[in-house]
């Protein structure tokens, strides 16, 4: 039996050692807003990290409160007797420095000027992130995480994790995600990007001081992104070419997907923050492993000391199956444990988000070997 | 279901790197784990095995042989195993040669189609073989590259590849005595440790 981590509650956590960061800018103290789940034993060997993606936040599972309905983004893969069970693990999510849910972020004040940060906040990568998230362990007393684990972006910081702090992280798992992006993907990033730097409502990223948000732009850059989350398939699926609801706004619109699109934007550029998304996106441009090493992939893996999980899904484009591939491969010809599945599934990108029973089987079958791995815990 | 050779464990050097080849629930990788503490690493095609493997703690990639092994890198195992698989792939020919690039022995399993049933069946009857050591209908069978003890070594011969074992056993693994003294006629499972002619 499954269950729910039911109602939580995020803590903000202050750090005040400044963080040097990778491309030269510097942060003289930061928040992260933090969720837990589960306990922590008293050989703190049992935590789990989890990572979210572009667009994801600490809010990883459970409810905020007992009128919620929308659980955290991994609710299907996180909570008792599931996946990552908290019944064994002590789960910490976080949403990343850069974000718009709490962390120090670019809607957070500049303590040098006294007003937000806006466009002036300094350019963070995965590495940066996972220097803050290192923090983070050592706030809890976490010496080694017993996984560090994440989807997409939070699949590339699992891989980061693993070279950057070898001997803190006892397994990885790495799903849906990339050892590095293509020009594809940076163009559809950058596609994002110039829609919301050319809504006039933009302003350079001061919108805030003109009291107004780039709505249309950032709406503009989520459909973008959407349809690189989902499949053919899935969209054939879900809408085909079927005509508008008549329970929404459908001015304008000619057919039920992009009246989908239209209000999937909405509701996007109402909670996410435009200055957040476009440093997001750079997060994820420059993510390259090999590059603060400059060699190749399979050398960079050489450090490595943990176990590896890698899961693709069969329909997504965005990062697809022979993109997970390439990092079994580096780590086969480096020598490193590691399983791999390619899932059959139809949903896309957003698969590994989406409760399926062969992944839900693999996954918690290697959770559950980290787990006897620590042995005599518990 | 074909019981793996007894033979297998004894041609396994302990604490050695072990590559399985279709190697279905994990089983025999689980068994060497525990009796050899071989280094191992599974590959199976079918997810749900997959998550059976991971539940004894192995390793285990999701990869379609007939893809090669070119992921892999040279003389990267001791010993690679392919039990009951042989006959299965698109080439198996391509297949033994990779197997001894990745590895410096190869175990290779398969059913032995010049076993006295199927002669019986082929060459009285007149039809194909339908048994428990080839189960399916020639319509829908896996097995695309049926061989007998005499083809095989025919084919190591012409691949360089070098003899080191030979064994026989039937469907429970076990060895026969006849299957020992005719193990083209009496064999229904040939069994066989290679590695490249220097």
């Amino acid at each position: 039996m499954t269950g729910s981590v039911g109602v939580v509650t995020p803590q903000l956590i202050p750090f005040e050692t400044p963080l040097d960061l990778e491309r030269g800018g510097r942060l003289p103290r930061y928040d992260l807003m933090v969720e837990t789940y589960g306990t922590l034993n008293t050989q703190k060997s049992n935590a789990v990290l989890v990572c979210h993606a572009l667009s994801g936040d600490h809010h990883a599972a459970g409810y905020h409160g007992s009128e919620d309905t929308k659980p955290g983004w991994w609710d299907s893969y996180i909570g008792p007797g599931k996946a990552i069970d908290t019944d064994l693990f002590f789960v910490v999510s976080l949403n990343n420095l850069g974000g718009c849910s709490g962390s120090t972020g670019p809607l957070s004040m500049n303590p040098e000027t006294g007003k937000a940060y806006g466009p002036d906040f300094p350019e963070v990568t995965v590495l940066d992130w996972i220097h803050s998230q290192a923090r983070l362990a050592d706030y809890f007393g976490i010496e080694q995480f017993a996984a560090i684990a994440g989807g997409s972006l939070g699949g590339m910081q699992a891989l980061q994790w693993s070279i950057t702090y070898p001997s803190r992280v006892k397994s990885a798992a790495i799903i849906a995600a990339a050892p590095r992006l293509t020009a594809q993907n940076i163009a559809f990033n950058e596609v994002a990007r110039q829609a919301i730097m050319r809504d006039p409502n933009f302003f350079e990223g001061n919108y805030a001081d003109h009291e107004v948000i780039p709505a249309s732009g950032l709406g503009l850059a989520r459909m973008v992104g959407h349809i690189t989350y989902l499949s053919d398939v899935s969209m054939g699926k879900k809408f085909g070419r079927r005509l508008p609801r008549d329970d929404r706004d459908a001015e304008g619109v000619n057919f039920a997907v992009e009246q989908y699109l239209r209000y999937q934007g909405e509701q996007f550029s109402g909670r996410f923050d435009a200055n957040t998304y476009i440093l997001m996106t750079r997060a994820l441009d420059y993510f390259d492993p090999t590059n603060t090493e400059s060699m190749p992939l399979p050398n960079v893996l050489k450090s490595t000391k943990c176990q590896f999980l890698v899961l693709s899904f069969t329909t997504d484009w965005r990062f697809s199956p022979s993109r997970s591939e390439e990092i079994v491969d580096a780590l086969i010809q480096a020598g490193k444990p590691v399983s791999y599945s390619r899932l059959e599934s139809t949903h896309g990108h957003d698969a590994f988000l989406i409760p399926d029973a062969t992944y839900e089987r693999i996954f918690k079958a290697f959770m559950d070997r980290v787990y006897r791995d620590l042995g005599g815990d518990e | 279901m074909i019981a793996h050779s007894h033979q297998i464990p004894s041609w396994i050097t302990t604490h050695s790197r072990v590559l399985d080849l279709g190697c279905g629930d994990g089983k025999l990788l689980a068994q060497l784990v525990k009796s050899h503490h071989i280094d191992a690493l599974g590959l199976e095609l079918d997810p749900v095995k997959i998550a059976t493997c991971l539940d004894q703690g192995l390793s285990v990639i999701q990869q379609d042989l007939n893809r090669g092994l070119s992921n892999f890198n040279d003389q990267q195992f001791d010993t690679v195993i392919m039990t009951q698989t042989l006959q299965a792939i698109r080439r198996p020919d391509l297949a033994l040669s990779e197997m001894l690039r990745v590895g410096r022995e190869a175990i290779v399993t398969f059913p032995n189609f010049a076993y006295i049933s199927n002669r019986i069946q082929l060459g009285l009857a007149g039809h194909m073989p339908v048994n428990p050591q080839l189960p399916n209908p020639w319509y829908n069978t896996p097995n695309i590259h049926l061989s007998t003890f005499r083809d095989f070594e025919e084919l190591c011969q012409r691949l360089s590849i070098r003899i080191l074992d030979r064994d026989t056993s039937n469907l429970s693994g076990k060895r026969t005595w006849l299957g020992t003294v005719w193990p083209n006629l009496f064999g229904e499972v040939a069994v066989y440790r290679l590695t490249k002619e220097s």
